[in-house]
Parts: C-alpha cells; structure tokens; sequence
C-alpha cells in the first residue's frame, strides 16, 4: 500500500510540473534571474544525481571509474546519448574481466 | 501523404531504441533496490523520466517520506516545466486544453528535443504518435530490464546499472564545453553531492540532490545569468 502512494506521489508531482505550465502558460517568463535559474536546473540535478552514486552503480568501485573515464571521454566529442550510455556499460563489463589480471 | 500520427511514431523511432536501453538499465536498478517488475513497468509506465526514476526508486529504497518523495520530484523535473512553456508557445489552434492534458504526460527531454526542432507548429497527433512509440520503448526496456535481472549473468547486470548515470554524463558534458555557467554549476553541484554524501551523510539522498542542485543552479544564476537566447534553448 505504501509503494502505491510512493508511486502515485512520484507520477502526481511528475505530471502536474509538465501539465501545469503546458496548459496555463501563454507568456514569456521575464525575470533573467529565474529564466537563468531553470537553464541551469538540469545540469545541475544531473550532475548531482551521478556524482559521486555513478561510482556505487555497478557494485565495484574499478569497474564503474573504469565506465565514467568512458563516458566522460566519449561526451567530450559529442557522441550521441546512447553510444555513450552503452560504451561506458561495455568498458565497465570489460574492466570486471580484465581487472582482476593486473593485481 | 503521411498522416501527423505516423509522422510521429517514425520520429519517434530513435527516442524509443535509446530508451529501450536505458530503461532496461533503469529495470535492473528497480529490481536490486527490491522492487518488482510490475511496480518497475508500473513506475515507468506513470512517470517516464529517467532521472526523476531513479531518485524516486532510490527514496522508496531508503523508505523516505512522502514529502522527501514530491519535493524530489519537484526539483529533478523542473527543468520539465520549462520545457513545457517553451513547448506551449509552439502548439496549433486545435490544441484545446483536453489535449494539452494528454500530451502534458510525455514531455521529456528527448520528445521536447525532438517536438521543438519540428518545422511550424506542432499537432497533437503528431505529439501522440511521438509519445506514444517512446513510451512503448520506455516501458519494454523496464520490462526486460527488471525480468532479465533474473537470468543475465550478475557480470552483465551489474555493468548495466551505470547506463543512466553515462546517459546523464552525455547530457551535461558537451554543454559544459561550451558555457562556462554550466560548467561552474557542474562542478559546484558535484562539490556539494561529495559533501553531503561524506561529511552529512544523515542528509538523505533526495534532500543531498535537492540541495545541491538548488544551491549550484542559484550561483550559476547570480554569476553566470544567461544570455536570452541561452535561456530559450533549453535542450536539457
């Protein structure tokens, strides 16, 4: 029962942040100081979000900075979303095998 | 003629691959924070944000409150709500409030990504083609992610669970490049994550990520406000 209200929460707040502004807004927000606030939202929860849980995401701590240094290098030369998402997966699963050769 | 319903669906095509993988990623980490596979599609199913998806499994890991639950929510998808006034300044004369309600649910970054490079102005069936195969891709990922957590090898499972931590790195590098706000807001966002999950680690995760995001997001504002056209691009 918990976990319903747990997901219902989620989804609510989720929708009403897209909905409300998506039907009520016909208008330009004006402050600079929001507008660059809301610009700057994004990279900041994401940011946060991966840094420091990315290094706890595969269970060893090697093979997850293993897969970080990969997507960070990729994302540097603009590879598309998915192509970092699943070499920097790919380097972490290597890195399992391959690792515990160099001890 | 293509109809603007599967104008959309064929657009929609590469949002839905990309997402098939990176919810499968998203199924895997549901399913080992002791989630199953039906609250997992369930959960996908009703929220369709990554991001927001995974802070949330996290919370109701961790057996947070309800109000730690919303508030997350709240921050993490802001940058939605922009999306959404930027979107609605794009819609066409038959985009009556029902229809804004629907499609109101599918606004990610991706489907904005894709709606607002768009030529002219957007139809709700177009939105409801491109919605609708993403969410399709979205809830089979999850799906096969939280069920194949069963049978794939610990090795592969556990590789798979940086998949939407990379996808986020992928959002905010190359940005990163080229402003240096975003940048400085990057960097102070993860200064300040290291420093509740270290040194205030009774600071709960959501309220760690809130925090974070609010106090870099606010600096960036007063040092770096954006130039307009910057705001208005908000590709996120």
């Amino acid at each position: 029962m918990t976990l319903v209200i747990y997901i219902a929460v989620m989804a609510g707040m989720t929708y009403l942040i897209r909905m409300i502004p998506f039907a009520a807004f016909r208008r330009q927000i004006k402050s600079r100081f929001f507008r660059s606030f809301l610009y700057y939202v994004p990279y900041a929860v994401l940011t946060a979000m991966t840094i420091p849980a990315i290094f706890y995401s595969t269970g060893s701590v090697e093979t997850a900075a293993v897969g970080t240094a990969v997507a960070l290098a990729l994302a540097y030369f603009d590879m598309p979303l998915i192509v970092v998402a699943l070499a920097a997966s790919a380097a972490a699963f290597a890195a399992g095998f391959i690792l515990p050769f160099l001890r | 003629m293509k109809s603007p319903f599967s104008k959309g669906l064929l657009d929609g095509v590469p949002i839905a691959l990309g997402y098939l993988s990176v919810s499968f990623g998203f199924g895997i980490l549901a399913v080992r924070s002791g989630l199953t596979t039906l609250v997992s599609v369930m959960i996908s199913a009703t929220n369709l944000t990554s991001a927001g998806q995974a802070a949330g499994i996290a919370i109701i890991a961790a057996g947070g409150s309800f109000f730690e639950m919303a508030l997350t929510q709240l921050v993490i998808n802001l940058r939605y709500g922009l999306m959404s006034i930027s979107l609605s300044q794009k819609l066409d004369d038959t985009f009556n409030t029902p229809r804004r309600l629907l499609v109101a649910y599918g606004i990610t970054d991706e489907i904005f990504a894709v709606a607002s490079a768009q030529k002219g102005l957007l139809t709700a069936r177009y939105m409801y083609g491109l919605i609708s195969i993403s969410t399709f891709g979205w809830c089979l990922g999850t799906f096969l992610g939280a069920s194949a957590g069963q049978f794939l090898p610990a090795s592969l499972t556990n590789a798979m669970g940086i998949v939407l931590y990379a996808m986020f790195i992928a959002i905010v590098i190359p940005p990163a490049k080229k402003s240096r706000g975003v940048l400085a807001v990057s960097v102070t966002a993860a200064l300040c994550s290291l420093l509740f999950k270290y040194l205030l680690p009774q600071i709960s995760g959501g309220f760690a990520i809130i925090f974070s995001a609010v106090i870099a997001a606010v600096i960036g504002a007063m040092v770096f406000p954006t130039a307009e056209e910057e705001a208005e691009e908000v590709k996120a």
